[in-house]
């Protein structure tokens, strides 16, 4: 593939995670690259959660490097390191919204950190990303437990976006949706990928999600990481990957018809 | 740096430049804040940008929005960009800005006391309430004595008494001995000495040791009862388990405060104990009272029915402190906030209720000459 003479955005080499005398973790790999949307996948307990603390750096692993921009996430400390948090938006699996706050006030909290304004301009950039996310006007002075599955979603998104971020991190965006919504969601990350220049690395389960947005998959399996495009991931003759991609789920999901798009999709953006 | 500005021909020209995003968020607010709304006519051309975002695009269209309002004719020069077209749209989509609510109202001093009345009311009546659930609990425990849950209680028991048996006896032991010392000097004045030992031993039995008992309880079990029964009302689990139809009081809230009022008592012996112990140390130390002295003058000052008249309100402190701890984290909804409000305010309430009952005690006592 071309992009894999450009240099990655994300680059993780050789994590190593452990929790007593259970390996999460062995030796992990994975690189994305710039403007692409990259899937994990693996089954329960394989660890995804576990990698995306990992590059976040909530989790420190017993060995490997996380790399963002070239920059070794475990060597920094302080300024620097808090410069890359926010070139970095993060939705959590749960949205993770703060409860006591309005979803404007949410999503206005990381500019409140990390900038000095005025309240209007404050309403006003947070009205913005409201619009962006593609949440009524009314929701804004909701507070979260007031606000639908999906709407807690988009709120989060939101916020992830506040500062701009040029690389998102997506825990499960689409778990607990009914398939509109799911599907809804889908297309607003499409087209904010598209209209922003983002970088997407999302955990996901749904495969209709895969087929429509993701680029290329890593897939988590005895520890390491297989990643391939899209199309060269579904024909990967490991059994687990097989029975993802090929069991009764997965048939459904991978409807010519759409992988099509999908297939067609990608090839675009190099 | 980021705006620069020149007058030609009357007309104001600005021009846009270095990095419109969002990690510069405070210069460029501070940049278009300074731009002054004058001038007939006004052109923004945005060549000069090297980088742009939807932060900077906003700030971009906010400048137009500030200088449109003022009467300036408004002109964009140079190459439109993605970002600018994409947030112009964003915001000519549907109604501007976010709907305002309605601001708070000055509420006139009899309408506060009016809210204030109904609310209290309301509360009332929910506590009543929450009271005939559990009574209901335990009278049908008679018949069923299984619905008691004796492992929960006895877990409760453990977590409430046992675990706090260090701080307690600890508390007390240093009460009784800054009683017994300011009693020493007080009363060495009078060459009354001995009487600390009275001094000591009725206010530790009567009053002190189940008093402060429940306080430390009240601080340590309260909190922790409303908090545990909060986070599972956030979580939904208390909705889980009425969906499961389990009795919410029966499996949260009774065999708390069943384990309360088993530890409470017995952790007041504690506290006497090492109350009493306190005041022998501090007898023995400052006074040079011997232990079998101290022990023949504590039989003469205490009556029969004085470890009792301790000892009775021990369990009613404990459920006072278990139920205004379970009501109030069963009043735990949606936000994180509400769980830290009302673990203070159950704290605080069950201190406040302890001492007033502790005073009702004193009043009946005196009645009764107990």
């Amino acid at each position: 593939m071309a992009a894999v003479a450009a240099d990655p955005v994300v680059a993780v080499h050789g994590i190593v995670n452990r929790f007593g005398r259970q390996v999460v973790h062995d030796g992990l790999d994975m690189e994305v690259h710039r403007g692409e949307i990259f899937g994990i996948v693996g089954g329960a307990g394989s660890g995804k959660s576990v990698l995306l603390r990992t590059i976040l750096g909530l989790q420190i692993p017993r060995a490997g490097t996380v790399e963002i921009d070239g920059r070794d996430l475990t060597q920094l400390r302080g300024a620097e390191l808090r410069s890359i948090k926010r070139g970095y938006g993060v939705t959590f699996q749960h949205g993770a919204l703060f409860t006591s706050l309005t979803v404007t006030e949410n999503v206005q909290l990381p500019l409140i950190e990390a900038c000095r304004l005025r309240a209007e301009v404050l309403e006003g950039l947070a009205d913005l990303k409201i619009r962006l996310v593609g949440l009524p006007p009314d929701a804004a002075r909701k507070y979260p437990a007031q606000l639908s599955g999906g709407m807690v979603k988009r709120a989060a998104l939101a916020r992830a976006l506040a500062l701009d971020p040029p690389l998102l991190f997506l825990d499960e965006p689409t778990s607990g949706l009914d398939p509109i919504a799911a599907s809804a969601f889908d297309e607003l990350l499409l087209y904010l990928q598209r209209s922003l220049r983002l970088t997407v690395v999302m955990i996901t389960h749904d495969l209709d999600t895969i087929y429509r947005t993701c680029n290329r998959v890593g897939v988590i399996v005895d520890g390491r990481m297989i990643s391939d495009s899209l199309e060269g991931i579904v024909r990967n003759p490991h059994p687990w990957i097989q029975e993802y991609f090929h069991g009764p789920r997965g048939r459904l999901a991978s409807r010519p018809a759409r992988l099509g798009t999908a297939l067609a999709d990608s090839p675009g953006r190099q | 740096m980021y705006l620069e500005c020149r007058v030609v021909d009357g007309a104001r020209e600005l021009r846009a430049r270095g990095r419109w995003c969002a990690e510069s968020a405070t210069e460029l607010a501070r940049v278009v804040d300074e731009v002054e709304p004058a001038g007939p006519a006004a052109v923004l051309d945005v060549d000069g940008i090297e980088a742009l975002d939807l932060t900077g695009a906003w700030f971009l269209h906010h400048l137009e929005q500030r200088l449109t309002q003022s009467g300036t004719a408004f002109e964009w020069r140079g190459a439109r960009r993605e970002a600018l077209d994409f947030t112009g749209a964003l915001l000519a989509h549907g109604p501007a800005g976010v709907p305002e609510v309605a601001g708070h109202r000055h509420e006139e001093p009899l309408g506060a006391i009016g809210r204030w009345t109904v609310q209290r009311g309301g509360q009332a009546h929910d506590e009543i309430d929450f009271l005939g659930r559990i009574v209901l609990v335990i009278g049908g425990a008679f018949r069923e004595p299984r619905r008691l849950r004796f492992k929960s209680v006895v877990r409760h028991v453990y977590e409430t008494g046992i675990q706090a048996v260090p701080i307690v006896a600890l508390i007390a032991f240093l009460i009784s001995i800054i009683i017994a010392y300011i009693g020493a000097q007080e009363l060495r004045q009078f060459g009354g000495e001995v009487y600390v030992v009275d001094l000591v031993t009725l206010s530790v039995l009567r009053e002190l040791g189940v008093l402060l008992t429940a306080v430390i309880v009240a601080g340590r079990s309260g909190s922790a009862f409303a908090a545990e029964i909060g986070v599972m009302q956030l979580n939904d689990e208390v909705d889980a388990l009425r969906a499961i139809g389990l009795n919410v009081v029966e499996v949260l809230v009774v065999p708390r405060l069943l384990g309360l009022v088993i530890a409470l008592p017995l952790l007041t012996v504690v506290a006497d104990a090492m109350g009493l112990a306190g005041g022998a140390v501090m007898s023995w130390l400052v006074l040079d009272i011997p232990f079998n002295q101290f022990l023949a003058r504590m039989q003469e000052a205490i009556a029969p029915t004085t470890f009792w008249a301790g000892m009775l309100k021990a369990p009613v402190f404990a459920f006072v402190i278990a139920m205004i701890g379970t009501f109030r984290g069963m009043q735990v909804r949606e936000s994180s906030r509400e769980l830290g409000r009302l673990t203070t305010v159950a704290v605080v309430e069950s201190i406040f209720m302890v001492l007033f009952v502790d005073a009702v005690f004193a009043v009946i006592y005196w009645e009764l000459d107990f």
